[in-house]
């Protein structure tokens, strides 16, 4: 790690135009002992208080940027508004990292890609034009979609395949004054610039984000496969919701997790469950549209019929949300 | 390996000692750090209070947890400057029945990720979220014990907590 200087931001003012904020420091200050990020100054912005609130809004509920994950996924609105997104923020990391990382580091943290990580490996998204080492290295926990010849990461976030499930809404503030950016245009797909993760300019600092009136309270599930039960990222993630007449769906909601460089969404496949009754095939072949253009790697390639049943089992799974385990493991 | 061309350029170094107040175990513990010292670094380096182990120092071992105003944290991943004002416990500082409850049950053979189990234990019995064994193993996957102790950790927590341990 390099050495740096240290601020404490007081107000707002104090940090929009500048950069880099330290928070719960959870992902940056690994990523800075490997030398991976090296900013000359942080600026310390939990003093920031007007950010901390989870508090209600006329159109939803606003969770503050600098909430922590356990405070807001414990928090008596969202768990019993918006279950999916409790569930969701606890199958990720360590009960002592969700004590630590807030909403809005969730929401900014790096792949895990091993190559990323190696500061000794070919990495476009950490070297541009240097090369991607994955995708003819050992690429298990890479993407199966939305990939480029430049970038193959998978961006790690449960939280965020909640959110995006949910159509939340990301509210930031720069020297432009304030925004509002919708979840699906928050993350970037890696194309040919596979260093910028997301859509967020230099100098804005997240402030809050924005979960719509509806809820979902009755039919969702969080589904997380991995090669260890607890505390290891997704290689493939669910988030359904549902809402149903009966056996028949109203609307439907599925996002994936562990497969992009961004949570993965598919407009057609929720359309095609609309009127449709809560039967496998119908999910199936929900699954097949969202699944389409999926390409696997050399050892990734298991990912793509991992993803199709994981959807038909969480689809299944959120008929019955108590069949839910700790983790988001599969049901018995 | 041509690091040099794969690594970004390093900054100037710029930060320079502050001198903070920790609150520690009850007591006030001032110290001169530079910025990127750790709380872990700050608490074995600086302070002698070497119960809080370094593992692997990026998170995913658990063995630096201490309590940071009565929530666990793993204190490899904050600057001991961001946490002027907080109260923390090390495992100096803690006098709980989980400590008798570990001994009963051979829940450690090397020992070296137990002071962070144990801070790790009683911050998820004040938490108070973890009810089934299912649970609370869950609970507590964030601590790694590689000499496999890692049912008799949860028996002895179990034990402690009462309630169903099927």
């Amino acid at each position: 790690m390099n050495n740096f200087s240290y601020q404490r931001a007081a107000t707002l003012s104090d940090v929009v135009g500048k950069s880099t904020f330290v928070a719960g420091g959870t992902n940056l200050l690994d990523l800075m002992k490997y030398n991976l990020s090296n900013a000359d100054t942080l600026i310390d912005v939990n003093a920031l208080t007007d950010f901390h609130a989870i508090e209600e809004v006329p159109d939803g509920l606003r969770l503050g940027s600098l909430a922590t994950n356990a405070d807001t996924a414990y928090d008596s609105l969202v768990e019993n508004r918006y279950p999916l997104l409790s569930k969701a923020i606890l199958a990720g990391a360590s009960a002592q990292i969700r004590n630590m990382a807030t909403n809005g580091g969730n929401l900014l943290q790096r792949t895990r890609c091993y190559y990323f990580y190696d500061a000794h490996a070919p990495c476009n998204k950490r070297v541009p034009g240097s090369g991607c080492s994955a995708i003819k290295g050992y690429n298990r926990n890479m993407a199966i979609l939305g990939t480029s010849d430049q970038c193959i990461a998978v961006y790690p976030s449960d939280m965020s395949v909640a959110l995006s499930a949910l159509d939340a809404v990301v509210n930031v503030s720069g020297l432009n004054g304030e925004r509002s950016i919708a979840f699906e245009d928050f993350h970037r797909l890696p194309g040919d610039t596979p260093e910028i993760d997301n859509n967020l300019q230099p100098g804005e600092l997240i402030t809050s984000i924005d979960l719509p009136e509806k809820t979902f309270t009755k039919n969702y599930s969080y589904l997380k496969l991995r090669d260890r039960s607890s505390y290891a990222f997704a290689l493939i993630s669910v988030a359904s919701a549902l809402e149903l007449e009966g056996d028949t769906i109203q609307e439907a909601r599925i996002a994936l997790g562990g497969v992009a460089h961004k949570p993965w969404r598919v407009k057609e496949a929720e359309q095609y469950l609309t009127g449709k009754k809560t039967d496998r095939q119908n999910f199936a072949a929900a699954a097949d549209i969202i699944l389409q253009g999926a390409v696997g790697f050399e050892h990734n390639a298991f990912k793509i019929e991992l993803a199709k049943r994981a959807i038909i089992r969480n689809c299944i799974m959120a008929l019955d949300p108590s069949t839910q385990l700790p983790g988001a493991q599969p049901s018995a | 390996m041509h690091t040099e061309t794969l690594t970004q350029t390093y900054p100037v170094t710029t930060g320079t000692l502050r001198e903070i107040t920790l609150r520690i175990n009850g007591e006030e513990r001032r110290l001169s750090v530079l910025p990127y010292v750790s709380l872990l670094d700050a608490l074995r380096e600086y302070l002698d209070l070497t119960g809080t182990k370094k593992g692997c120092d990026h998170g995913q071992c658990g063995a630096c947890t201490v309590l940071c105003d009565g929530k666990r944290i793993i204190s490899c991943l904050t600057l001991a400057v961001m946490k002027e004002g907080a109260e923390i416990t090390t495992i100096e500082g803690i006098d709980h029945p989980i400590q008798q409850a570990f001994i009963d049950h051979d829940a450690f053979q090397c020992g070296y990720c137990t002071p962070g189990q144990i801070c790790s234990a009683v911050g998820m019995l004040q938490e108070g979220k973890a009810k089934s064994r299912d649970e609370v193993k869950d609970q507590m996957s964030g601590n790694l014990c590689r000499c496999g102790a890692n049912q008799q950790i949860i028996d002895a927590i179990m034990d402690v907590k009462g309630g169903e341990n099927e």
